[in-house]
């Protein structure tokens, strides 16, 4: 674990004492001068130096720090936003061009996407990490050039969970995660508990793309759902993200239709979709692309995201008896 | 009146003058834009000079060495095909380098769910490049085995080209289970040159030296080939086992750059075009200016591409596509005028 300001003194006992600084704590007065600064100053960066942090990272690669890194690059939303979320937003240097909450990172230089991240704009910056998603090439790259990467990939809440976690043993900060973890599970109990009694249990069809790709029970959203007390159209078995025939849709006859304001004003053209009885009853949550946008980020603004969800179904005209 | 030897010098000449020009710029085309001034500020500390040696140096070698596999395994296809508008990609490396790459990028998508999380992360380690590569030759041997050999011509384009339909409608198949392969494919499709390094360069150097030579000793065949297939035969070619040597070095080419830098479109197209427009020769030179043109074609992209919306990157597929397109509009033009 990384030493906190409130574990200093433990921290000025090396880890791992190498022979050339037993060598120095023999050298006894400049160690004593040293430790005196140390005292006077309440030395931040000597606990860091001692420190020492492993973090493994989700493609199984252990990256060691001796210091909580603080110049940081994120080439994903969902991991700009838990940095920022854990109170490490201003050790941001850059972020990919797709991250835009909160609005202060906006003003941060753009370093491409994940796939076509410019890697000289990246390491002139000399981060100490750059947070990256799995499977992305730009992280053999930088890899190879002596940039340290992590690789964090969220696909359910416990991934959220352990993101955060990873993030917060990371940035030096790990009650903090434990800390926004808890707002987020707050938060989600409290809009669960704004949900209409009579929405319980409604199969919700949610719609990330207009192909249609729908959210599974098993994904973040559809986990989400759940908490709500909600239903899932889909089954689990075809997976978190699963491409369905839309015909699927209309022989499911979801309760509710959740999607983007664009996808839900064009469902009643797409063949044999106006026979959708939410669409018909007006039982749909059509998200505006800023909230939307908010739904399909997998990060600790999950909870907002929640209370976005029961507003809607709070306004959702009621259910009809089937 | 110039004489075609005359131009042939000339064109070489030029060839040579231009891609240490470009070279040159390309090493003062930064993040930033392009600024001689930050060159000589960044060489004069270490952090600059690392980003000088250890990015922009074999960004821009490799964006002319990705150019240079592509211009030649061209003018060796279209030797081959006897067809202007053969390109490398034609004998199935494309498609196959696609699916290769679109494995690796669903297996990671869907590791802990269709496949365990121990296969996804030794997919994974494979690589991309590695991936790629094996995906291109794998694709030109299926277009091989399909066509029984290169005896015919005309069968192995017909397979190449049902190879390719094959190939990228099974990545699309996979893309579909696994949606999330759909942004690192569609990077693939663009092709970069802005992840290579010096070892990509020593790969592509080291490919070049090895099919060059031989593909400039196949040159006599392709000269051969265009008097006709029957004439050719009469001179005594064993033409099947040579065709073969030819396709297999074409595919090695284009599947080492594909590998390295992704599909960058009509570079193996338009480079051998512009060497026979300039200066008709045989073989032998065309393959040998066709690698030098596709390599100054593809550098001036890769200096375009950093340069145009500094700092901010044009993908360097679009913009070969563009020029490509363009020159290919210009052409059609003035032979209608004419």
């Amino acid at each position: 674990m990384f030493q906190h300001r409130d574990a200093q003194t433990r921290a000025m006992i090396p880890a791992e004492p190498t022979p050339r600084r037993s060598a120095a704590l023999s050298g006894g007065r400049l160690w004593s001068v040293f430790f005196l600064i140390f005292l006077a100053s309440g030395a931040p960066f000597t606990s860091a130096a001692h420190a020492r942090e492993a973090i493994r990272d989700d493609r199984g690669i252990t990256v060691t720090f001796e210091a909580p890194p603080r110049r940081i690059v994120s080439l994903l939303p969902s991991l700009t936003e838990s940095v920022c979320a854990l109170g490490a937003c201003d050790r941001l240097v850059g972020t990919d061009r797709f991250s835009n909450w909160p609005d202060r990172v906006q003003a941060l230089p753009k370093l491409g996407g994940l796939e076509d991240a410019q890697i000289e704009r990246i390491v002139a910056l000399k981060p100490d990490v750059v947070l990256a998603s799995t499977s992305a090439r730009v992280m053999d790259r930088l890899e190879s050039l002596g940039v340290r990467v992590i690789a964090l990939e969220s696909r359910n809440r416990a991934d959220v969970k352990r993101t955060l976690t990873v993030l917060g043993q990371l940035l030096g900060a790990p009650g903090k995660a434990e800390a926004v973890w808890a707002g987020v599970e707050r938060a989600t109990r409290a809009a669960a508990a704004r949900v209409p009694p009579a929405e319980r249990g409604q199969r919700v069809y949610f719609e990330i793309d207009p192909a249609p790709y729908a959210a599974g029970p098993d994904s973040f959203i559809g986990e989400s759902l759940r908490c709500l007390g909600l239903g899932n159209a889909i089954p689990a078995e075809l997976g978190p993200f699963p491409k369905l025939n839309p015909e699927f849709i209309v022989r499911t006859q979801p309760d509710i239709v959740m999607a983007a304001q664009a996808s839900v004003a064009d469902m009643p053209r797409r063949p044999g979709w106006s026979t959708l009885r939410a669409l018909r009853a007006g039982r749909t949550c059509a998200f505006p692309s800023g909230t939307y946008e908010l739904l399909v980020h997998p990060g600790p603004r999950m909870g907002e995201a929640a209370a976005a969800l029961a507003e809607c179904l709070a306004h959702l005209p009621p259910p009809s008896a089937r | 009146m110039t004489s075609d030897g005359e131009r042939r010098l000339r064109l070489a000449f030029g060839l040579a003058v231009g891609s240490v020009v470009i070279a040159a710029a390309g090493m003062a085309a930064g993040g930033d834009g392009w600024s001689p001034a930050g060159l000589f500020r960044a060489l004069a500390n270490a952090d600059g000079r690392f980003i000088v040696l250890q990015i922009r140096a074999p960004r821009t070698l490799g964006a002319w060495l990705t150019g240079a596999l592509l211009g030649l395994s061209g003018a060796a296809a279209q030797g081959l095909f006897r067809n202007p508008l053969a390109d490398p990609y034609l004998l199935g490396s494309a498609s196959g380098a696609v699916l290769g790459v679109v494995l690796v990028l669903a297996a990671a998508a869907l590791g802990g769910h269709v496949v365990s999380v121990a296969t996804a992360g030794a997919i994974a380690r494979f690589g991309l490049v590695g991936a790629a590569f094996v995906g291109a030759l794998l694709g030109v041997l299926l277009t091989l085995s399909l066509a029984r050999g290169a005896q015919e011509t005309m069968h192995l384009l017909l397979a190449g080209v049902v190879v390719g339909v094959l190939l990228t409608a099974a990545s699309d198949l996979v893309t579909s289970a696994a949606p999330d392969a759909l942004r690192g494919k569609q990077a693939f499709l663009l092709g970069s040159t802005g992840f290579l390094g010096w070892q990509s360069c020593a790969f592509m150097a080291l490919g070049l030296a090895v099919t060059l030579p031989a593909a400039w000793r196949l040159a006599r065949v392709l000269d051969a080939l265009t008097l006709g297939t029957e004439t050719a035969a009469s001179l005594g070619l064993a033409l099947g086992r040579l065709r073969i040597a030819l396709v297999v070095a074409i595919a090695f080419a284009t599947a080492l750059a594909v590998s390295q830098a992704g599909l960058i479109a009509f570079v193996g197209l338009i480079a051998p075009h512009l060497v026979r427009r300039f200066a008709p020769a045989t073989h032998g030179y065309t393959l040998l200016a066709g690698a030098a043109a596709g390599g100054l074609l593809l550098l001036t992209a890769d200096v375009l591409a950093r340069t145009v919306i500094a700092p901010q990157e044009v993908p360097v597929g679009v913009l070969t596509a563009i020029l490509g397109g363009g020159y290919l509009i210009w052409l059609l033009r003035r032979r209608r005028a004419a």
